[in-house]
């Protein structure tokens, strides 16, 4: 979908973004992730030609980005940042109708679209189209980026740090709706972020940078199992490997569905992470499951974590 | 929000501000409150607010009341609102008072003998308008409401002047004297300001616009006008004398001349330029980098992002820019008729060399109350755009 090829950047000094060549898979989430001034954000923002590379080509679709104007360029691609930037004098439905306002869209047709993804963000229409930023909480508000962001239906979504000012609460809820709506749509995401246990939640790709290069990149257990140096394993943070592992894998593929256990059942789409949690808290080794409906699913037992292989 | 006491029923107590506006009050009460001349260029003797005929001086009682016992009665929003109201009372019956007696004491339209305020009148009205700041500060009241309110109890004083209660002060027989030349000073007043604040719209936002978009502008732009505001306003009034005399030798008939109405708008517009300039400046920088980076990453162009987001949120704080430079011409605008543009200044500075203190107030008052109603008119346009806006941060 995106296709950046040897892409440099220098600022004054140093190298922001140095040789860099990413292949982003369309339909995937793709996560950038790296310390402030590895390059990450200048990378994102050079995708919809905030920041122009010095050398090197990006190819959106199979075509050159600067075959358009950038303005042209960025109504195609969604666009959301840490601190949201709504525009404090527009109500919510202006400021989500703003892309498909740009692009002159029918009156009816942005409507009905702003309805459409204020119910897709759990944000109720007729209570929230005419309020300002305002009178929103930081989390609606970040709702409402990401709507806007979402708006004409771009091929491409990106998003920089979109979470980063959250607090931890809003912060899951947020991501978990990410999640859902990437699976729902099939939209390519690339989203920039320093916190590791929001890349490997989200990421289906993860491509770690440092000093404006490529350091490792792939499927996020890889990064577990096979960091590629000190570097990554740092990043990753060593001693909590094993259980950030366990984080990737939903309690669902380990369940036992003819075991049976006692006490307050867990929901199969918990990750296994927060399985260990329960069987360590309650000083147990088998706990029962119910699936999404709240029905008996079988238990999951404490020797299965290590079982099998991570899908 | 600060100052609000939130419990309820207890008293302030005495504080050091109430002991100043008590003495004021006290001090108004033993000084002559109106003095007799006997024609508009002496000086008169004074008549205290004891001796003034009949029982109307009894009248101040109860809202002097209020006011001098405020430290005692309790500190909530109902007794706010009542030293508040006293206050009022009391600046418009001061007015009332010396109307009243003028014409008890003289009612003799045609007699030379002049009735002006004395100092007690002077002392008694600071004292009723600090103890009404005071008052509205607690009540803590939003932007529109207090500039209503101020305007509101400004209300009964301007009907009373309308009405002819006040016609037998000095102030009003001067006014009655003047009344040609005040009526034409008016007009040039209000031309002169108006005059000079258009070019300068145009001019000081232009050069505001231009200082934000180019850092290496601002850097000369801003000292430059900084360098012009310092100038004093006579100094720069002669300054430009010399070159306009000049241009208008060069260019007969074209009516340019050193002196009169041409020199003060441009010297006025000269002067409107740096608050104007500021002003633009101010309200562009402090649209939020975030608002403008998104604006630009959902891809508005440059004209889009600065009509659809920057202009409207810069417009609150450029208006009030244009409040304080409309305010301040209206003042600059007194000393243009020392180069012969007249105005308000003309009939003040013909006093002051007169030594006829009252034609001097007919000069002032005015421009007083003229620089009230623009800041008044300016007040109320920025709160009803930031209610439009929904720009309000709590």
């Amino acid at each position: 979908m995106i296709d950046i090829s040897n892409v440099s950047k220098r600022f004054q000094h140093s190298n922001a973004v140095d040789g860099l060549s990413l292949q982003i898979t369309a339909g995937e989430l793709t996560v950038l992730i790296g310390t402030s001034g590895s390059g990450k954000s200048t990378t994102l923002k050079m995708i919809n030609r905030l920041i122009e590379p010095d050398s090197g080509s990006i190819r959106l679709a199979g075509e050159d980005i600067r075959q358009q104007t950038p303005e042209v360029l960025r109504r195609r691609i969604g666009y959301a940042i840490q601190s949201v930037g709504l525009f404090p004098h527009w109500t919510v439905e202006q400021n989500i109708a703003a892309v498909p306002t740009l692009l002159k869209w029918p009156a009816a047709r942005i409507r009905n679209r702003v309805t459409e993804l204020l119910e897709l963000l759990h944000l109720p229409a007729e209570t929230f189209r005419q309020r300002y930023p305002h009178q929103l909480s930081g989390g609606q508000q970040q709702r409402v980026g990401v709507a806007r962001a979402l708006a004409a239906d771009p091929e491409v979504l990106l998003m920089d740090e979109p979470f980063g000012a959250l607090d931890p609460v809003t912060r899951g809820s947020l991501q978990q709706e990410l999640a859902r709506i990437q699976k729902l749509s099939g939209k390519t995401i690339v989203l920039v972020t320093h916190d590791i246990d929001e890349a490997l939640q989200l990421g289906q790709h993860i491509v770690l940078m440092d000093k404006g290069r490529i350091v490792q990149q792939g499927k996020p257990e890889s990064f577990l199992l096979q960091p590629a140096n000190d570097f990554v394993r740092d990043f990753v943070g060593q001693s909590d490997a094993g259980v950030r592992l366990l984080g990737l894998t939903t309690v669902a593929s380990r369940v036992q569905p003819t075991a049976r256990a006692e006490g307050e059942p867990i929901r199969s789409d918990c990750t296994l992470r927060e399985a260990l949690s329960q069987f360590v808290s309650r000083q147990v080794d088998r706990l029962p499951v119910v699936n999404e409906q709240g029905q008996h699913a079988g238990a999951l037992l404490f020797c299965d974590l290590l079982g099998g292989k991570a899908s | 929000m600060s100052a609000t006491p939130a419990h309820n029923g207890h008293t302030a107590g005495p504080d050091r501000v109430w002991l100043l506006l008590a003495l004021l009050l006290l001090g108004g009460c033993a000084l002559p409150f109106l003095t007799h001349a006997a024609n508009r260029l002496l000086t008169g003797h004074g008549i205290a607010l004891t001796a003034l005929p009949g029982y109307l001086p009894w009248l101040l009682l109860a809202p002097l009341g209020v006011l001098l016992a405020s430290p005692w009665l309790p500190d909530n929003r109902p007794w706010h609102w009542t030293r508040l109201l006293a206050t009022i009372l009391l600046g418009n019956a001061l007015p009332w008072l010396a109307g009243s007696s003028a014409r008890l004491l003289d009612s003799d339209a045609e007699s030379l003998a002049r009735i002006s305020f004395g100092g007690g009148f002077w002392l008694l009205l600071l004292g009723s308008l600090l103890f009404y700041m005071e008052s509205s500060r607690r009540l803590a009241l939003t932007s529109p409401w207090r500039t209503l309110l101020t305007l509101a109890a400004l209300l009964p004083a301007g009907l009373l002047l309308a009405s002819g209660q006040l016609n037998q002060l000095s102030l009003l027989r001067e006014y009655d004297n003047f009344r040609d030349s005040f009526d034409s000073a008016l007009q040039q007043h209000v031309q002169l300001v108006v005059l000079s604040l258009l070019p300068a719209l145009l001019l000081g936002t232009a050069l505001g616009l231009l200082a934000f978009r180019l850092a290496r502008l601002r850097d000369w732009v801003f000292p430059a006008l900084n360098i012009v505001q310092t100038i004093p306003s006579i100094a720069l009034f002669g300054l430009l004398i010399g070159p306009l005399a000049w241009l208008g030798k060069q260019l007969p008939g074209s009516g340019i001349a050193g002196v009169g109405m041409l020199p003060a708008t441009v010297a006025l517009t000269l002067y409107s330029l740096l608050p104007l300039a500021r002003g633009t400046y101010a309200g562009l920088q402090q649209v939020p980098a975030e608002v403008r980076d998104a604006a630009r990453g959902i891809g508005m162009t440059g004209w889009q992002i600065f009509l659809r987001v920057e202009l409207p949120l810069a417009l609150p704080v450029f208006i009030g820019g244009v409040r304080i430079t409309a305010v301040q011409a209206v003042g600059l605008a007194v000393v243009a008729a020392l180069i012969g543009a007249g105005g308000f200044g003309a009939i003040m500075f013909q006093g002051l060399s007169g030594s006829a203190l009252d034609q001097v107030l007919l000069g002032v008052l005015p421009v007083v109350a003229l620089a009230i109603a623009v800041d008044a008119g300016f007040k109320l346009a920025i709160a009803w755009l930031d209610r439009k806006n929904h720009d309000r941060h709590f």
